[in-house]
């Protein structure tokens, strides 16, 4: 476009129409990412619009103090405790699980295998993650639940303990996949410290590399954590559908996510109070979820690692 | 025990301490039997005392330790009367690379010996082969002898953890944990079981190290909030809470400014009253300033001389290593 005969020529070849492509790009890709935004915000929207409509037939107070949850019987109670009571249980029994199991497995893979092994290991391992769920619901029902019943005859067919126990196994790969992470970043120099001053192998995993990966780590169990609260498929195939509070995890209970199934699948008729309820527990588990996410991103933040 | 006699020095002043723990040992995990075995070393070491001795009494005085192959001897004097580490053919491999090759020089008690040479000329793998740090590295690979106090600690019943408690190692870029002050110098008490009157001994490691005036109010606080200078001597003063006999320094200055370098030069002059100081320097002038004996290595893995430091800065018998010190190559 230059008038100049000596200057190079730098316009590009379209011209104008060259711009208006790269607005158009652009453009796209903004839509994209928009859509992701749009749907969290539609889907708060209907929750809370949801909610709204049950809200109004039911306390707040009866809602989060009710030790009874029977929203479709002829005389319905809308207390919302003993599906978190489910929630806890299976949430607090698969950390068990996955806590121990993942953090040493993490430990394993990042101070003690070898590269070959590594790179075998921690792929097979994040396989175990993309196990469909309804996959793990059936390994509880039909394979777990019966060794239960070996050692305890009284286990019911649907039990806390085999649900939470799969949970657990499912969540495995989230915590050494992730705190594997955070170990391998921490230097090298840290661990030569140690070694040079006389420590063994298990000292420089435990007293230096897991306290400098500590963040990395506990986020890690955050996340799995509420991927746990989340979990559906599995609580509601192995777990029950009997909202009840109870420490006899052999027995039969109900998670939040487990009675959104239930009610879905049931004959109650839109707009009715047992039906909104759905919109409500989506709420608290959501209020929950996020909660335990945005913990998580802070705890990262707060509790940098610290070696750089 | 009796098998070693062949492999055991005449002229050290020091009483032979094996690195060797008994087959129980070789597993040790924790600080309890730690302690235990830095007992054990004490009291084999009082019998072997006597061995030593007569030893001394029989042979004349001035032999040295270990033979020394006339083949691969560098120039100068690589064998020194009262040798605490005596490298014999030393080879190291990374995969099909070899760093060090055939090296054979004696390190003798107390004083700073120097390695000096150009990049990759294999002094800093010398060093780390001396407290088998090397073995942490998959690839590679050492062959020959390297004694400490007349024990091959390349032997199969030597166990490295055990060894790196007598030979302490700071490293060229500081390398303080992510903990306090406090817990820093306390860490190698900890695991090697040395954690009674821990707060004591804190004290005097950091009051050795020089940094006590500037820390004392802030044990609590992390030593990443120190300087590089003063993280470095925080360093140091971690390697010698433990009181090991050697300490070995892998370029300690070389992340440093000058006045903080100068600090750390004060203080390996201080602690080689006391300690055996083996340092890499790529800096000649410091090599030239704190040290007593200087080994110049050159390219391709290979010890040119060894000698009294003077002599290699001032009449070094290598043309090489001449060129090298005046800056000809390198």
């Amino acid at each position: 476009m230059s008038t100049e005969t000596d200057a190079p020529d730098l316009s590009g070849t379209g011209g104008g129409l060259e711009e208006r492509m790269n607005d158009f790009t652009r453009w796209i890709f903004l839509s994209c990412a928009l859509v992701t935004v749009l749907t969290t915000i539609g889907i708060f929207a209907v929750l809370l619009f949801g909610s709204y409509g049950f809200f109004s037939d039911v306390s707040l107070v009866e809602y989060f103090t009710g030790t009874e949850w029977y929203p479709v019987a002829h005389e319905p109670s809308f207390g919302v405790l003993p599906l978190i009571w489910g929630t806890m249980v299976v949430t607090v029994g698969s950390a068990l699980v996955a806590i121990p199991l993942g953090t040493a497995t993490a430990i394993y893979l990042s101070e003690y295998a070898d590269r070959r092994v590594r790179k075998t290991l921690k792929p097979t391992l994040e396989i175990l993650a993309g196990i469909p769920t309804i996959v793990y619901g059936f390994f509880a029902l039909s394979f777990v639940t019966p060794v239960i019943q070996r050692f305890f005859p009284e286990t019911g067919t649907f039990n806390a303990l085999s649900a939470s126990i799969v949970v657990g196994i499912m969540i495995i790969p989230m915590v050494s996949s992730l705190s594997e992470d955070a170990m391998s970043s921490v230097p090298d120099e840290l661990r030569n410290a140690a070694y040079g001053l006389g420590a063994t192998k298990f000292e420089v995993s435990t007293s230096v590399v897991v306290p400098a990966a500590l963040s990395g780590i506990i986020a890690s169990y955050i996340l799995a954590l509420s991927r746990a609260i989340g979990e559906t498929m599995i609580v509601a195939l192995a777990m029950g559908n009997s909202p009840q509070i109870t420490t006899n995890v052999l027995e039969e209970m109900q998670t939040m996510t487990a009675f959104m199934v239930d009610i879905a699948i049931s004959d109650a008729s839109a707009g009715s109070v047992g039906y909104q309820s759905l919109f409500a527990v989506g709420l608290t588990l959501f209020a929950m979820t996020l909660s335990l996410n945005l913990f998580s991103m802070w705890v990262k933040s707060r509790y940098r690692e610290e070696y750089q | 025990m009796s098998d070693e006699t062949t492999g055991r020095l005449g002229g050290l002043k020091r009483t032979v301490a094996t690195i060797a723990p008994g087959e129980s040992r070789f597993e040790t995990s924790n600080t309890r039997d730690a302690n235990v075995e830095t007992t054990d070393m004490t009291a084999e070491a009082g019998q072997s005392d006597v061995a030593t001795t007569e030893r001394n009494e029989t042979e004349s005085s001035s032999s040295g330790g270990v033979e020394m192959p006339t083949s691969d001897r560098p120039l100068g004097t690589p064998r020194v009367d009262d040798a605490v580490i005596e490298a014999r053919d030393l080879d190291v491999f990374y995969g099909d690379t070899q760093a060090l090759n055939e090296i054979n020089m004696d390190i003798p008690e107390q004083g700073v010996t120097a390695l000096i040479g150009p990049s990759g000329c294999g002094k800093s793998t010398f060093l780390r082969s001396i407290n088998r740090m090397n073995d942490l590295i998959d690839v590679a690979r050492v062959e020959g002898e390297l004694y400490f106090h007349g024990k091959n600690i390349y032997d199969d019943d030597v166990d490295p953890v055990a060894l790196r408690r007598k030979i302490g190692m700071v490293f060229q870029k500081p390398n303080p944990f992510p903990k306090s002050i406090f817990d820093n110098v306390a860490y190698g008490l900890r695991v090697q079981g040395k954690d009674d009157d821990v707060e004591e001994k804190v004290h005097t490691a950091l009051e050795r190290a020089a940094l006590i005036d500037e820390v004392e109010d802030q044990l609590d606080e992390s030593g990443l909030d120190l300087s590089g200078g003063q993280q470095q001597r925080l360093c140091i003063a971690r390697a010698i809470a433990t009181d090991p006999e050697v300490i070995l320094m892998d370029e300690p200055a070389s992340a440093l400014d000058p006045v903080a370098t100068s600090k750390i030069e004060d203080l390996v002059e201080e602690l080689a009253q006391e300690y055996t100081v083996v340092i890499v320097t790529h800096n000649m002038q410091q090599a030239a300033r704190i040290s007593d004996k200087t080994a110049v290595f050159l390219t391709g893995g290979h010890l040119v001389e060894f000698d009294d430091t003077n002599k290699i800065f001032e009449n070094p018998e290598s043309d090489r290593v001449e060129d090298y010190i005046t800056g000809k190559f390198g």
